[in-house]
């Protein structure tokens, strides 16, 4: 079962993306923050990360590029708003291929029991924004199992 | 699929019952009877939800004598759990190298000098 769990409620233009690591919290920050270390998990295995630039501060310009084992390559920019800390990593996120559709993301991590459980809430300008926008970002080759329909249904009945 | 009808599609789903009756369809066609038999609500309220579950695409509809019949639409929702399953795999998949990564990170700070991380040498001069 994945731990990773992604909530994606009907007809509200936001995505929340929940899950649980097993490090204190200031270790965790730096792997969302450090571009050397956010190059070495970011992505499914099989893409590459470039960054282009990660300026960590308020104002501050990010950017970078996914390139797919077919060498098609996804850019991705925004803005840090605030200074990025633990409590809450706010930035905003455009995928160059869809220009114009603009998430926010406001990232929270929090520490418990030595874990640390990292919630990232991503606002959408709309709901069509969402699901279209996340369907075209998230293509990048990604090819899924033919899962069994009656799987499917259970897990939705699960959640 | 567009996004208005993938939003139905989540609208649909939303509900336990509807995904109930979802379930109960992958088994065959059913009456409204046969459907409503497992709910303690009323035959109008499963209609309802089948109405619901029809304007979406999940279900289809048809006459035999006088019962109504309701067959399962498998293409809309597997159109979505794709769409789901690529969101999904992007962050389980970039989790679980976070996890190692963590590890790593950690297995080095308990062991100086042994640098299981070499990758993310140069972190050691930044100030917490």
């Amino acid at each position: 079962m994945s731990k990773t769990k992604i909530t994606a409620e009907p007809g509200i233009p936001q995505i929340v993306i929940t899950r649980d690591f097993d490090a204190p919290r200031d270790l965790v920050f730096r792997a969302y923050t450090d571009p050397q270390l956010l190059v070495q998990w970011l992505g499914p295995r099989d893409i590459s990360m470039t960054i282009d630039r990660y300026d960590v501060r308020d104002g501050g310009r990010w950017r970078y590029i996914h390139t797919d084992p077919q060498g098609n390559e996804h850019s991705f920019h925004g803005i840090f708003h605030g200074t990025p800390s633990p409590e809450a990593i706010v930035q905003t996120f455009e995928y160059e291929g869809v220009p114009g559709h603009v998430m926010l993301d406001t990232t929270t991590l929090e520490e418990h029991g030595g874990q640390t459980l990292v919630r990232t809430v991503s606002s959408f300008q709309s709901v069509a924004d969402r699901d279209g926008m996340v369907a075209a970002g998230m293509e990048r080759g990604v090819v899924e199992g033919n899962e069994r329909l009656d799987e499917v249904l259970a897990k939705l009945q699960a959640s | 699929m567009t996004a208005d009808r993938l939003s139905l599609v989540f609208g649909a789903l939303a509900d336990p019952t509807r995904r109930a009756i979802l379930t109960r369809l992958t088994e065959g066609e059913a009456t409204v009877t046969e459907l409503a038999a497992p709910f303690h609500v009323s035959q109008p309220a499963i209609s309802r939800h089948l109405k619901v579950l029809e304007t979406a695409g999940l279900i289809s509809r048809t006459r035999r004598a006088t019962a109504r019949l309701s067959h399962l639409e498998a293409e809309p929702l597997r159109e979505v759990t794709t769409w789901l399953a690529r969101y999904q795999r992007f962050w389980d998949e970039s989790h679980e190298r976070l996890d190692d990564l963590l590890a790593a990170l950690q297995a080095e700070n308990d062991s100086p000098g042994r640098g299981t991380a070499d990758r993310a040498r140069g972190d050691d001069d930044e100030q917490d």
